[in-house]
């Protein structure tokens, strides 16, 4: 049996207004955007409220591109379709058969024909073919039962220039399609937990862009590449990926030298978010990502979060605040990034970290300490700006 | 100004020109396959057979005595496993250190799995076995020694044939196994002489090419296969012949010994003059065996206060390529068991790294280092995470 098209369905966009056509060709662009990743030639269209991709080249791979679509946002449901021509309706009854006959090996199972008559001249009605397409399966299967309330199988039977029959549905990763929720910028660390998080809130439909402290020497070529790697897992959900790249170094030592060393980690982490806000203002990205979860490390506690918050303007998503870490690593090993996450490079936030760094850091004493940075800091985080480097990450077939 | 030192020779080398040329040769023009019958096979089959005679000649051994496989790791496994399994009969006890490269270790600990016995001998501050533990540890059953010849973290070299004539001593039905990946090319080897009955050899330590080397298999030691197929090289090891491979470590073994006195006099006094102009920095040390009782090639140094590798990452910056533990373990960094088996300072473990010179490492090269390391050393020593 062969596919040659699929019935694409959303959910939410569905209850939008007059905007809708917004989302939906979103969708649509991301739909393309999974599909050219795929081996063959598709061609996506809208249709009645309806998106169809259909298979125009000769051969392609069902199973990479069910992967594919299944990570595509706004997709409620995947419907793999074939094709009949009309050849009339005792035609239509036999390849019916088969295509029941090869889809359920078992066929002890209720069903429900549900056919639709696009095309209006069709010999007959909607319900006349779902009467008579049931008494031709129930000829030929006898095993089979016909409840019209709950059936196993739900058979659609399309009429249109070409006949389309659907019973398969493949459930879809719902949320909004990327890009209907304008952009934001994910702090990247290399960790488990911040792919995640973009990966969340890319699935309400937030286009992402991401930004890494790199702190050569201490931190290696191999943990940056990690980090393109884990970046090129989000962006097979994301779409293409933005990454910011900051040589964080100096002012790592700069904070080391004049801060005391117990405060260097949230003294940091101000630092990162001031510079994780700048681009996102730069780019007109409208808030900050981070992986942060309630209590998981010294800077993620709840006093250390309101003095990494404070320097922020834009509104900080932390979609992980209240995850515990098991459920944390579920998602990663979901989207593929737990693998990766978990290599044993460090990053910039451990490679100085105090033996017992502040768990409760007090605003007041954080901003007094760091007017001890005033005299080189500002150079420091411009040139960090002006050196970084960007990574356009996409994922590619 | 940045210039590129590698003094990463123990994890891998650069190919010597000539074997890159006559690899690339026998890709591109002489492709055939030994076993073939036609005149491509028959050409193929004379490389094969001219390293087998380049090599035998080294080692002063018999040609047929030579198995080539995919490097140094398979043929640890194919003695380790090969010789256990087919000497079962006469025992089940096996010897080996504790600061063998993992392709011996790990192979050891499957072969108890297997229901084999393995004693694993300690070391002395040198990175020395010392013979009366050795002796205490053969008895009758033991079917077979694996002792390496220069240790590629610390480079300790093993007195071999002092050990192979201890073993025959003990127990003449005791086989002897020689992990020479790093000794050879640098020290002159003759299994007959120092009772080795199994040696293993890689390609690419010694500027020839990667996924190739061999396996000295002594005419009478009784060998079971671990690769199964087409029965080449006597059924021991199946597979079609890596012919450029086998060609690149023939030529590589030949050209690394033309001048050997005179390399590794270069090599020692360069390592030399590494250990020694580090010293005057605080806080060194130099571990394993210093001077010419060490391998040429290998100087792992300490640097208390710095991590190891940052240290690296450091001199990479400066173009300057070394390893922090063996390359081999280095991917997902822990603690190096042989630097913990000589005695080295827990403190030490994480802040040592290894430089491992070639024959064409320059003096200028090692200035550059040393210029280089008195640059960041101090400065990683600011730093630190306490």
């Amino acid at each position: 049996m062969e596919f040659k098209a699929f019935l694409l369905k959303y959910a939410e966009i569905g209850v939008k207004g007059r905007n809708r056509y917004l989302f939906e060709d979103a969708l649509v662009e991301q739909i393309r955007y999974a599909l050219r990743r795929c081996e063959g030639e598709f061609s996506v269209r809208k249709e009645q409220g309806r998106i169809y991709a259909d298979v125009i080249s000769e051969t392609y791979d069902y199973d990479e591109v069910v992967e594919n679509l299944k990570r595509v946002f706004g997709l409620s449901h995947i419907c793999p379709m074939i094709q009949l021509e009309d050849e009339g309706f005792e035609k239509l009854g036999e390849k019916i058969v088969t295509y029941m006959d090869e889809a359920y090996p078992d066929k002890h199972l209720t069903f429900k024909v549900n056919a639709r008559r696009a095309r209006k001249n069709y010999p007959k009605s909607s319900m006349e073919i779902n009467c008579d397409l049931g008494e031709v399966l129930l000829g030929a299967f006898p095993e089979m039962q016909v409840d019209v309330h709950k059936p196993d199988v739900m058979l659609h039977v399309e009429i249109r220039e070409h006949i389309y029959v659907y019973s398969i549905v493949i459930p879809g990763p719902g949320g909004m399609p990327v890009g209907t929720a304008g952009k934001a910028m994910l702090l990247l660390s290399g960790g488990i937990d911040s792919p995640v998080a973009g990966y969340m809130i890319a699935k309400r439909g937030v286009k992402i862009e991401a930004v890494y402290f790199h702190a050569p020497p201490y931190t290696s070529e191999r943990a940056k590449q990690k980090v393109v790697d884990l970046a090129r897992e989000v962006s097979k959900y994301a779409g293409e990926i933005r990454l910011h790249v900051i040589n964080f170094t100096d002012i790592q030592m700069y904070i080391y030298d004049k801060c005391p060393h117990d405060e260097l980690t949230i003294i940091m982490r101000r630092y990162m978010m001031r510079i994780a806000e700048h681009l996102a203002k730069e780019s007109g990205a409208l808030g900050l990502i981070t992986g942060e979860s309630i209590g998981q490390v010294a800077s993620q506690t709840t006093a250390s979060l309101l003095v990494t918050n404070e320097v922020c303007t834009l509104p900080v998503y932390r979609p992980l605040i209240a995850f515990d870490k098991l459920d944390i690593v579920e998602i990663a090993e979901k989207i593929n990034t737990y693998e990766t996450s978990v290599l044993p490079y460090e990053d910039c936030c451990t490679i100085f970290v105090a033996k017992h760094p502040v768990t409760k850091p007090s605003l007041s004493i954080i901003k007094k300490h760091e007017t001890h940075l005033a005299e080189r800091i500002d150079e420091l985080v411009r040139t960090a700006l002006d050196t970084r480097e960007v990574i356009v990450v996409k994922a590619d077939r | 100004m940045n210039m590129e030192v590698y003094l990463d020779n123990s994890a891998t080398t650069r190919v010597f020109p000539e074997v890159a040329e006559l690899m690339t040769k026998i890709m591109l023009e002489d492709y055939g396959n030994p076993s073939s019958m036609h005149f491509k096979g028959v050409q193929a089959e004379l490389y094969v057979k001219r390293a087998k005679e380049q090599i035998a000649k080294l080692l002063k051994v018999n040609e047929k005595e030579i198995i080539f496989t995919s490097g140094g790791t398979e043929a640890d496994n194919l003695a380790l496993i090969g010789a256990a399994m087919a000497n079962r009969r006469g025992g089940s006890h096996l010897i080996t250190t504790r600061i063998e490269h993992p392709a011996v270790l790990k192979t050891m600990e499957y072969l108890e799995q297997q229901g084999f016995r393995v004693t694993y001998l300690p070391v002395d501050n040198t990175g020395r076995i010392r013979p009366e533990d050795l002796q205490k540890s053969i008895r009758q059953d033991t079917i077979l020694v694996s002792v390496m010849h220069t240790n590629n973290e610390i480079g300790a070299v093993q007195p071999v044939a002092e050990i192979g004539a201890l073993i025959k001593r003990m127990n003449p039905r005791t086989l002897f196994h020689v992990d020479a990946v790093q000794g050879f090319g640098k020290f002159r080897i003759f299994p007959k002489k120092m009772y080795i009955d199994l040696l293993t050899v890689s390609g690419h330590k010694i500027h020839g090419p990667k996924g190739i080397g061999f396996l000295y298999v002594g005419e009478k030691v009784k060998l079971h296969p671990i690769v199964f197929g087409g029965g080449q090289q006597r059924g021991i090891r199946s597979g079609t012949e890596n012919v450029p491979g086998i060609a690149g470590l023939g030529l590589a073994s030949q050209k690394i010994y033309e001048n050997l006195d005179e390399d590794t006099e270069r090599m020692y006094s360069l390592r030399e003059k590494l250990t020694e102009g580090v010293s005057d920095m605080k806080n060194i040390q130099i571990n394993g065996c210093p001077g010419r009782e060490g391998a040429p090639h290998v100087a792992s140094i300490s640097f208390r206060g710095v991590r190891s590798e940052v240290l690296l990452h450091a001199l990479e910056d400066k173009g300057i390529c070394v390893s922090a533990g063996s390359a081999c373990a280095a991917k997902h960094p822990r603690p190096s068991e042989t630097l913990k088996a000589i005695g080295v300072e827990r403190s030490l473990l994480e802040s040592t790294l290894r430089f491992s010179l070639s024959l064409f490492t320059t003096e200028e090269e090692i200035v550059y280092t040393l210029h280089t390391l008195h640059e960041i050393v101090p400065l990683l020593r600011r730093y630190s995470r306490h």
